[in-house]
């Protein structure tokens, strides 16, 4: 999923302050699904900010409302009513979803209420790990289902740095070392002798390097 | 490996000498003398030089600023140079300028980790990985290629090093991937600085058992220590060393003003202990704002005069 986090209610306050009628629009996928932008998320910065404007002495009027997905049209239409009778939307979806909202609504500002932080797993209760940079051509297969591109901080593709240490990243020791975990991993399958073929370079033109991307379905397009 | 050497460095290895190399951290600015002063005490005790690019990713004079000054003073150049701030086509740009101020030996790394430095904030590149430089320099080198496959009007003939820490985990894998900076293109191999001998000795036994010391140059690296408390932050702090115990007592069990001594004892046996072991070419002396000392060491240890070169 994408995984983000809410902004502080200080900086959110700063974002709104112009405004005097807002909706907050929560998202019901992944920014529910990581605790930063479903309907109890919406609700509780509802209250947050009501509160945080009233100590300010400033009034504002706050409507709530989650929709299943903020990047598809079908969804954001059920926004409609309620932004049109809002000066802004504050909305708690990811990136994507702030700027679909944005082109539906295009003389409403529509602000982001998230920082959209990375593609992750839920690791345990409260803990999201980052797994998947999009980079556009998965080589899961090759390293034992451990991205070498997201999870080492130096995106090695041919083994570890010389910072691996007890089976920790360098950077930081509650980082495990991505390598460590391919090895271990490649062990585990028998296939260790991955490791020994020379990685050429990526071809980043696959990745956001070559610019924005676009999928097209041919098959989908109606 | 390249077999008509290209620099002193590779005639001196080539001839079965055992090499020294030095390191030399540029300055934190611009002033030309600053590199000046540095590699005079170099001179004669060291048969070629690092210079560091960026170390601890904190922002110096340009690697290759710092070795065309090592050139223009008489001083054989081995200029490091990391994936973390270039992509590919600026590597490959300053390959060929480098190569056009005379500089022969290059050293290919990732780099420390930006979190690490001055300037955390920093974006990282990593377009490449040190072992895909490697084979780009030699591909440069012996195909006139770059990396598009077009061919250069006048290759870059390097002498290509890279780093390896035989202290690293997981240890096992440290072999497949010195034979991966081998198969790439490495001549000659810098390792992280050895105290733990023994630990040192095991990975040049496999090393040897896998025929890697026949295929490429291998010079350990050595840092005198000069207090109990560097000992005790370059244990704990820096990453990839393995200092072990009884050399921090042996830092520390002598009174303070002595400990400078002990540190140099340690490096003296050290490099003593490393000539023994079959497989070692030569050492790589990293005394980090201690570069004054490299010519007693050299000196004490044995290793002067430097051979004279063609």
């Amino acid at each position: 999923m994408i995984v983000g986090e809410q902004k502080s209610i200080a900086e959110l306050q700063k974002i709104i302050a112009p405004y005097k009628k807002i909706l907050i629009l929560g998202c019901g996928t992944c920014t529910k699904t990581c605790f930063a932008g479903g309907e109890d998320e919406v609700a509780t910065l509802a209250s947050a900010l009501r509160l945080a404007c009233r100590k300010n002495g400033t009034g504002i009027s706050i409507e709530e409302l989650t929709i299943e997905r903020q990047c598809e049209n079908e969804f954001i239409q059920e926004a409609a009513p309620a932004a049109s009778r809002n000066e802004a939307v504050l909305s708690l979806a990811c990136g994507a979803g702030v700027q679909a909202v944005a082109r539906r609504f295009g003389t409403t500002p529509v602000l982001p209420g998230v920082n959209t932080t990375f593609i992750g797993v839920l690791e345990r209760q409260g803990i999201f790990t980052e797994e998947c940079v999009g980079c556009g051509d998965c080589r899961l297969a090759l390293y034992g289902g451990i991205c070498p591109i997201a999870r080492c901080s130096k995106k090695l593709l041919n083994g570890p740095c010389g910072g691996s240490k007890n089976g920790k990243c360098e950077i930081n020791p509650d980082t495990d070392c991505a390598w460590q975990l391919i090895i271990e991993r490649l062990t585990a399958l028998g296939q260790l002798d991955n490791l020994r073929t020379y990685i050429p370079p990526v071809d980043w033109r696959s990745s956001n390097s070559g610019g924005p991307r676009k999928l097209v379905r041919e098959d989908h397009i109606i | 490996m390249s077999t008509e050497p290209v620099s002193r460095l590779q005639h001196i290895l080539a001839a079965g000498a055992f090499a020294v190399t030095a390191e030399c951290g540029p300055p934190r600015g611009s002033d030309p003398d600053a590199v000046a002063r540095r590699a005079a005490t170099l001179k004669g005790c060291s048969d070629a030089v690092n210079i560091t690019d960026n170390q601890t990713a904190i922002v110096r004079m340009s690697s290759i600023a710092g070795c065309s000054h090592l050139v223009r003073d008489g001083l054989e150049p081995v200029m490091q140079m990391v994936t973390r701030d270039r992509n590919r086509i600026a590597l490959q740009s300053d390959i060929l300028g480098a190569y056009s101020l005379g500089i022969r030996n290059i050293l290919c790394l990732s780099g420390d980790h930006q979190t690490f430095g001055s300037q955390p904030d920093a974006l990282n590149v990593f377009d490449i990985d040190s072992i895909q430089l490697l084979h780009a320099v030699r591909t440069m080198r012996d195909q006139g290629l770059d990396m598009s496959g077009f061919q250069l009007s006048c290759p870059p003939r390097m002498f290509i090093g890279a780093a390896a820490n035989p202290f690293a985990d997981p240890f096992e894998y440290r072999i497949v991937r010195l034979a991966k900076k081998i198969d790439a293109g490495a001549d000659f191999i810098q390792t992280q600085c050895v105290y733990n001998l023994e630990r040192f000795r095991t990975w040049m036994r496999m090393a040897a058992d896998a025929g890697l010391t026949e295929r490429a140059y291998i010079l350990a690296g050595v840092t005198p220590l000069k207090s109990a408390g560097m000992a005790r932050y370059m244990a704990e702090k820096v990453a990839g060393m393995d200092i072990p115990e009884s050399v921090i007592s042996r830092m520390s069990d002598v009174p303070g003003e002595k400990a400078a001594d002990e540190g140099i004892a340690i490096c003296l046996e050290t490099i003593a202990a490393l000539r023994e072991i079959s497989g070692v070419h030569g050492v790589h002396i990293m005394a980090i704002g201690w570069e004054e000392k490299v010519r007693d060491i050299v000196e004490s240890a044995g290793l002067m005069p430097r051979p004279d070169v063609p």
